[in-house]
């Protein structure tokens, strides 16, 4: 069943576009690598699921209702679709703990102290327990990514959009991070990731994308995508990739 | 593996040691001796003028003066010390011996400049007293005679609880209202426009007149024409709300700065789990931003405390109106000068509390637990 539907999606900056027609149909429980050169929409295309940025022609539905346009709650649609940024984001004005309770409690009416008890649960998952009280800047940056992870888990989101969540992470720090991800894969969260991680990429996505220019220039499963590219683009951004030691 | 070209051929171009000569120390020292002995001379002299005028044949004020002179000589010792580093080097350098050299001219150089500084504090202090004492100690007669500050202190330190009250009340006011038009400022979309542009003229407008100005037609206009309400008013409430109009104009700029130095990423993050505008605004966004404007709105305030001795424009006596009368009934103005010492005592604590917040906070965001 189709979860995830993104039509002929146009977006532009000013006079420069940036997606020009991408669709895309993503399953229950499908995990979506879009892969491609910085400025190829990756990012882009994640924002206007979320309606971070508004599309200027297209449309996307997420659980088959419309999301773009007038009158679409936001706020609702938003509650199901969870978000990770590569520069994590943290309030660093909170503990960790308020930071994952924030949202639960505010607009998901969850009490205090079963919002609490979940985020605990949630910091016990992702292995950071000991940080309940801790403020961001005093964690590592992969420690703050996975509390980003767990403050989005806090609303149940139906999907995950994670925006190259390690490339602002030291080499060792990573793992930890990609581990979270494939637990959440393996139970089943539908999620769409941006990322330059090609081997995490071939690991876990049910489906990779290789996006050029605003446009997604080729699609399919990963063997297929990272053994037989089809079209020139991809191969040469994957022999550079492999160049520079990355896959 | 193709053959890289080296960034730099060491073969062709090997490193030659560096033997760089130290820099010469001899006339930087000689300049701070020169400087301090003059500087110490016109200390020990604006001292003496000093001692000579209290006419007093007082031990313990000749002994506070001699210390005092003796005190303003320190600025040689650095000075002496550089001039024998001098020395050093120069022997150093006949024996070759770069290293020291460069180590002990180091050293010299540092004891010159050290010399020089304290001796400019010391000619500072020389020109502050030699003024004082000028005209045969009519300044130091006229601001600060002992007399008069001992008779006024008491009636001023008194009417200064006026200023402090007025102070407190429109900073309270100020904080409020200047949040709510830097917020106005914010509104997003068409339909927030009216309210944007109305704010936007607020703080122009109160910006552009001067406190004063404001503060008379305030105290005057509203009883004058008998504004409801208004009319009723003791002149210090008056006083609270046109300080609370000119302030906040400034504050709510304040605020703006300090929100809109929020990072757009806090925003997405926010909004992305869900948040409305007006509750990533509430929890996410002020917090960080009222954090972050501390030191300027202090600043502000500090402003604001020393404007409240303009209040009695509208009739209310506050402390520099009180301090005024006294002044003008002894033809002295050292009541006057009693009015500055508590505004100065008033604000240096704030300045440091302010410093030891900001501090804290950033030492909690640091450390981690709470």
């Amino acid at each position: 069943m189709t979860f995830l539907q993104i039509r002929d999606v146009h977006k532009s900056y000013g006079t420069t576009p940036v997606l020009n027609g991408v669709s895309l149909e993503v399953a229950k429980h499908e995990v979506v690598c879009l892969i491609g050169a910085s400025g190829s929409g990756k990012s882009t295309l994640l924002r206007c699921i979320n309606a971070l940025e508004t599309i200027n022609s297209g449309e996307i539905l997420v659980n088959g209702d419309e999301v773009t346009g007038r009158g679409v709650d936001l706020n609702v649609l938003r509650r199901n679709v969870g978000m990770v940024f590569q520069s994590y984001n943290l309030f660093p004005h909170m503990s960790v703990l308020k930071n994952i309770t924030l949202a639960p409690t505010m607009i998901g009416g969850v009490p205090k102290a079963a919002a609490e008890e979940r985020a605990v649960e949630l910091l016990e998952k992702i292995g950071l327990k000991d940080k309940v009280g801790a403020f961001p800047d005093a964690l590592s940056g992969g420690q703050q990514q996975r509390v980003a992870i767990a403050r989005a888990m806090a609303m149940d989101p139906q999907v995950l959009l994670l925006d190259e969540i390690t490339a602002a992470l030291d080499p060792e720090l990573v793992g930890d991070v990609l581990e979270i991800i494939r637990e959440l894969a393996r139970g089943g969260l539908t999620m769409l990731l941006a990322t330059h991680e090609m081997g995490f990429a071939r690991e876990v996505a049910s489906q990779v994308c290789f996006l050029h220019q605003g446009r997604i220039l080729e699609r399919g499963t990963p063997e297929r995508i990272f053994e037989d590219p089809s079209e020139e683009r991809t191969q040469q951004f994957l022999s550079r990739v492999i160049k520079a030691g990355r896959l | 593996m193709s053959r890289v070209m080296p960034f730099r051929d060491t073969a062709a171009n090997p490193l030659k040691p560096v033997r760089s000569a130290p820099p010469p120390v001899v006339r930087l020292a000689v300049a701070a001796v020169l400087i301090s002995v003059v500087a110490a001379v016109c200390f020990g002299i604006a001292l003496r003028n000093l001692y000579v005028l209290t006419g007093a044949s007082n031990l313990v004020v000749l002994a506070v003066c001699v210390v005092a002179a003796l005190a303003g000589w320190i600025p040689l010792l650095p000075a002496l010390r550089a001039v024998t580093r001098a020395k050093e080097r120069t022997s150093l350098m006949r024996q070759d011996r770069i290293v020291e050299a460069r180590h002990t001219a180091a050293l010299g150089r540092e004891s010159a400049s050290t010399s020089l500084g304290y001796a400019a504090a010391v000619f500072v202090l020389a020109a502050l007293l030699a003024f004082a004492v000028t005209n045969d100690g009519a300044i130091a007669q006229t601001f600060l005679r002992g007399s008069f500050i001992a008779e006024a202190w008491e009636d001023v330190l008194k009417a200064f609880w006026v200023n402090v009250r007025v102070a407190i009340g429109a900073e309270i006011l100020v904080l409020i209202l200047g949040l709510a038009i830097a917020v106005m400022r914010m509104i997003p979309g068409p339909a927030g426009r009216p309210l944007r542009i109305l704010a936007t003229l607020y703080a122009d407008i109160f910006r552009a007149i001067p406190g004063i100005i404001v503060l008379y037609l305030v105290g005057f206009g509203l009883s004058l024409a008998e504004v409801p309400v208004f009319r009723d008013l003791p002149p210090i409430w008056l006083a609270i709300f046109a300080l609370t109009l000119t302030y906040s104009a400034y504050v709510a700029e304040v605020y703006r700065a300090g929100l809109e130095s929020i990072h757009p990423s806090q925003w997405a993050a926010a909004r992305s789990l869900g948040l409305s505008y007006p509750m990533t605004l509430r929890t996410v966004i002020i917090p960080q931003a009222i954090r972050r404007v501390m030191p300027p709105l202090l600043n502000d305030f500090i402003g604001l405390q020393k404007d409240t001795a303009l209040i009695g424009v509208m009739g209310v006596i506050d402390a520099f109106t009180q301090s005024r009368l006294v002044a003008s009934s002894v033809f002295n103005l050292s009541p006057v000068t009693v009015v500055a010492i508590i505004f100065v005592l008033a604000t240096i604590p704030q300045s440091r509390f302010v410093d030891r917040l900001v501090e804290r906070d950033q030492a909690r965001q640091r450390a981690g637990s709470s």
